[in-house]
């Protein structure tokens, strides 16, 4: 028998980057706010302190910082026909568990999305035909616009001191920056970081083959920062520890580090840590929220009453909880009927590894330490003879060179062990880099979550089934994208390069991205979306959906830039229009 | 959690409150009276002391070692039976000016009545008009615990013949007011000499000894707060004291241990007018000569050389490598009055345990650095400390791996 809390006026479900968000502005507007962490709470000192968390071991290998499938996973199948099995190890994406929640343990690449990434479906239609979408492609929309969010981007770039060079500052190209993003009301708050010499090679070939090459934005702060909180950060050192790790010295843009020292100490403000969250519970009509039922660590259940929930848990979770909690019709893929679980995307990356003949010091490196190009992302060029949709950055990173997991492999023909690996391995891993392409997936019928028939989570809950593939859209993208970053990685001047396509069906086994998007995605019709273009809840007008679950397909950016931008587009909707008059801020 | 007092308004009160400057009419409302002594009681840091780790505000029980023995704070809530409920506004005066309790019997000087005492009758009247509007907490007090002869009070009588010096403050005319508002400040209820003063075998200020750096216990040393341009405050302008008491870091330094609380607990609620004048009087110390040599202390070559590979290993990303540490974020060492200190126990303290800077309106991030006693043995703390308090500049007397030794079984971890 759940113990009935006293009342919140909103309560959150996680406690990473939007919950911070959402707690920071609704406290802000006076509301009493209450953060529910199915993890731990953690901090700079003494969680991630400098001398401890550059332990490769520790934390890429044994994923220190991640969620344990022991106790929260999911099951995985390729297609409708095959029986989903449930995963008991984390694969090709690593959610994290703990207050802060993957902020904690990103790279820090920090991307705005293309204009006409918001409107994918009117625009291709309108360039290209409405023919040119596959039948069984459910893109659409978004129902906000890149010009809506702008502001928004802006503010998330500014909380976390975002390092860059501007490609457009109000419709004026700027040389040096990406000059496809759209229009920025300003520059960015720091400039960009030093240069690994890597991304000077990169960019050279870059130029040379008449590309338009720029330093990637970066969540790891170039000079010591301070934020419109209030809240100082200090300034990246280069250590090569960032994706999968914690970052020591206040340099990483993270809730930790630009928003909890001006949140925590808020009287209406409070958190509770190794809760997990059950249940979105619905009153009698089930258009309105009453609150959450969550389980402590003892197991004790307990029911928080609130006015407003909010889900800010990791993408697959907040989807979890929706099926769970009976929040918008389950998606069926037979009949493309519904909305909860629908359009599931996911990224799509290869790599060229590249050879030089000179060292490159690989292990002075920062999460978004990159060069990038933009010519065959989105639609900055033309799909019409290529047969496909959407496209990627291509980037060359100098994230570091850790020993265990991130050397960049050996030249074609090398032996995979023993004396002759040993030495090629000496040979070249100061002097091998890779090019990456990062590419969107677009969103399918087939491609979609639900609840698993079989396999049921500790409490007796159903699991969250997983139904992907990559489709033939993405495989020729990835193919054109690849040899894309061939090359410029030819245009190196390297000894040797070493291809790697991405082929075959997905796997969920290595580690690709933590990019998982959709499931509950926004969208102007109801019946294609589950929350409208405010992140809320067509059918229960007092819920609210965080983070990348509403993207309604991925593009080919890593998200979390528009995850935060997105989440400052609630709270300011919540804030001047929901609190004024509560209830749907957009008609069905 | 305290409220952030702003400093309009408040300041303006507090100025007048200079010895006796305020006439009888001015003292108005009971309600003005109370905001007064509300910043009066800021100001003397009661809450620190008064206030046990994760105990109910002012309730009392900290236990404060002392090279006597432990004593704990008492509860200063307006509980009748446990509090000073029952005390009367003389019997409270008593207690700050003289140092006897509401039983007529002595206080110990861990209570800082030699430097309360120059509070002036009108201000003690206001603290204890706010100290009546907490909550009362019914907290027994607990006994000390001193060895023979210190737990008889009665010897306190001799203690006091031959240290306590009674009386209120009186006013310099030859200085300016604001000056004798910092001499107020800073020599009465903000005790700071109880730390910042060296004291005798018997635990009384030594007399001309004033401000030159003292033992907070703890192993934490109190740095000078005279105008030593090395270990004093000789570099330090008026405005980047200000910084320092109202935020808790500047661009030469950041409070660490003990003085983050008292930024935490005190300084950060003063008014800038009264900030400015405790920087006043503080800057008008005279400029005395540097006890250290003018070189840097004579270190073994190979030890140092030991001590900056540490550095380098250990403490660049934060403190860079010329010690200058980052503007803003990160304290310099280069040139730090603290990290020059006679004593290296701040120092070592600091590299063993850890420290967390005061998290204030003005610096929100509340920075800290982890600590480091996993990592270094005792040679190593010992070198880099060296290398430390005698790289760029800087100069101040050697550690030993001994001293380190001490200072760790001494004290708590405070982080990592």
């Amino acid at each position: 028998m759940a113990t009935k809390l006293k009342s919140v006026d909103a309560v959150l479900v996680g406690f990473g980057w939007t919950a911070s968000i959402l707690a920071k502005e609704l406290t802000d507007a006076g509301l009493q706010v209450l953060a529910i962490e199915r993890g731990k709470f953690r901090d700079t000192v003494p969680d991630f302190a400098t001398t401890h968390i550059q332990d490769e071991l520790k934390y890429a290998v044994r994923h220190g910082l991640f969620e344990e499938p022991a106790r929260e996973t999911l099951t995985f199948r390729n297609s409708l026909d095959q029986e989903a099995l449930p995963m008991r190890h984390l694969g090709s994406f690593n959610p994290a568990s703990g207050v802060g929640g993957a902020g904690i343990h990103w790279n820090g690449q920090n991307w705005r999305f293309l204009p006409t990434d918001f409107k994918i479906r009117s625009h291709t239609e309108a360039r290209y035909g409405k023919n040119f979408i596959p039948a069984d492609m459910t893109i659409q929309d978004w129902g906000v616009t890149y010009d809506d969010l702008e502001p928004y981007y802006d503010k998330f770039e500014y909380l976390c001191g975002i390092s860059g060079q501007a490609g457009n500052v109000q419709g004026k190209i700027q040389p040096g920056g990406n000059p496809f993003e759209g229009p920025r009301a300003r520059a960015y708050p720091l400039p960009p970081l030093k240069r690994s010499y890597a991304t000077v090679l990169f960019d050279k070939a870059a130029k040379d083959l008449g590309l338009k090459p720029f330093p990637c934005a970066a969540a790891n702060t170039s000079q010591p920062y301070k934020n419109p909180y209030g809240v100082q950060m200090g300034q990246c050192t280069y250590c090569g520890f960032c994706e999968w790790f914690a970052c020591g010295n206040y340099s990483k843009s993270s809730p930790q580090t630009t928003i909890l020292p001006a949140l925590l100490p808020k009287d209406n403000f409070s958190y509770r840590t190794l809760c997990d969250v059950t249940r979105v519970n619905l009153d009698s009509t089930g258009k309105r929220a009453t609150g959450v039922t969550y389980v402590d660590v003892q197991g004790r259940e307990f029911e928080q009453p609130a006015d407003l929930v909010v889900l800010c848990a990791f993408a697959q979770h907040n989807v979890h909880l929706l099926l769970l909690s009976g929040i918008g019709k389950p998606y069926d893929p037979r009949t493309n009927q519904g909305v909860t679980g629908r359009n599931y995307a996911y990224q799509i990356t290869s790599s060229v590894n590249v050879f030089l003949k000179e060292n490159m010091n690989p292990f002075m490196g920062a999460g978004a330490l990159g060069q990038a190009v933009d010519e065959f992302n989105g639609d900055n060029f033309d799909h019409g003879p290529l047969g496909f949709i959407g496209g990627g950055y291509i980037a060359l990173w100098t994230t570091g060179g850790r020993p265990i997991l991130q050397q960049h492999g050996a030249p074609k023909g090398t032996a995979k062990w023993g004396g002759g690996w040993k030495k090629s391995m000496h040979e070249n891993y100061l002097k091998s880099v890779s090019v990456a392409t990062h590419g969107s997936v677009m969103s399918y019928r087939g491609s979609y979550l639900d609840l698993d028939p079989t396999y049921r989570d500790v409490y007796g809950n159903p699991l969250l089934r997983l139904t992907f593939d990559f489709h033939d859209n993405e495989y020729k993208m990835s193919k054109f994208e690849t040899d894309k970053a061939a090359l410029i990685a030819k245009a190196m001047n390297p000894q040797s390069i070493k291809i790697n396509y991405r082929e075959g069906h997905y796997s969920i086994l290595p580690y690709e991205t933590t990019h998982n998007t959709g499931g509950a995605a926004m969208g102007a019709d109801p019946k294609t979306s589950v929350v409208n273009r405010y992140l809320q809840s067509w059918d229960v007008s007092n819920v609210f959906v965080m983070g990348s679950s509403v993207f309604p397909q991925n593009p080919g950016y890593n998200p979390t830039g528009t995850v935060g931008a997105l989440a400052y587009w609630a709270a300011d909707a919540i804030k001047t229009k929901y609190l004024k008059n509560p209830g749907p801020l957009v008609q069905a | 959690m305290h409220a952030l007092k702003l400093a309009c308004g408040l300041a303006g009160l507090l100025g007048l409150s200079i010895a006796n400057a305020i006439p009888a009419g001015a003292q108005g409302t009971t309600y003005t009276t109370i905001e007064r002594g509300r910043d009066l009681v800021n100001a003397g840091d009661c809450a620190s002391c008064h206030t046990d780790e994760g105990g109910k505000p002012y309730a009392g029980g900290l236990a404060v070692p002392t090279p006597f023995g432990t004593i704990y704070s008492t509860n200063i809530t307006p509980d009748p039976a446990t509090g000073i409920g029952k005390w009367s506004e003389q019997e409270f005066y008593r207690a700050m000016h003289d140092g006897i309790r509401r039983d007529g019997k002595h206080l110990y000087p861990a209570f800082p009545y030699p430097w309360f005492t120059k509070v002036s009758r009108e201000d003690v009247r206001a603290i204890k008009a706010f100290l009546d509007t907490l909550t009362p907490v019914r907290q027994e007090n607990k006994p000390t615990e001193l060895s023979w002869p210190l737990n008889v009070r009665e010897v306190m009588t001799g203690w006091n013949e031959l240290y306590f010096h009674e009386g209120a403050f009186k006013a310099d005319p030859k200085k300016s007011e604001q000056w004798n508002r910092g001499a107020y400040l800073v020599e009465g209820l903000g005790h700071c000499g109880a730390c910042h003063t060296a004291t005798n075998v018997l635990g009384a200020s030594k007399t001309g000894e004033k401000l030159k750096g003292g033992d907070f216990g703890e192993h934490w040393y109190a740095p000078s707060l005279t105008s030593g341009l090395r270990d004093g405050l000789g570099q330090w302008s008026s405005a980047e004291i200000v910084e320092y008491l109202k935020t808790g870091a500047n661009a030469k330094s950041a409070a660490a241990g003990p003085m983050a609380e008292v930024v935490k607990n005190s300084t950060q609620y003063l008014s800038d007018a009264d900030l400015n004048a405790v920087a006043a009087y503080l800057k008008d110390s005279p400029v005395e000569k540097d006890k250290a040599t003018t070189k840097p202390a004579a270190v073994d070559k190979q030890a140092l050389s030991r001590g900056e590979a540490l550095y380098f290993d250990n403490c660049t990303g934060c403190h860079m490598e010329n010690g200058e540490g980052l503007a803003h974020a990160f304290p310099p060492l280069k040139g730090s009055s603290a990290v020059q200190a006679e004593n290296s126990d701040t120092v070592v303290h600091v590299v063993l345990a850890g420290a967390k800077m005061a998290a204030t309106p003005g610096k929100l991030a509340g920075f800290a650095m982890p600590a480091f006693d996993w990592k270094l043995n005792d040679t190593e703390v010992a070198d880099l400390v060296n290398y430390i308090r005698n790289a760029w500049g800087n100069h101040a007397p050697l550690t030993s791996a001994d001293a380190v030794s001490k200072v760790r079984k001494g004290i708590e971890h405070a982080g990592g």
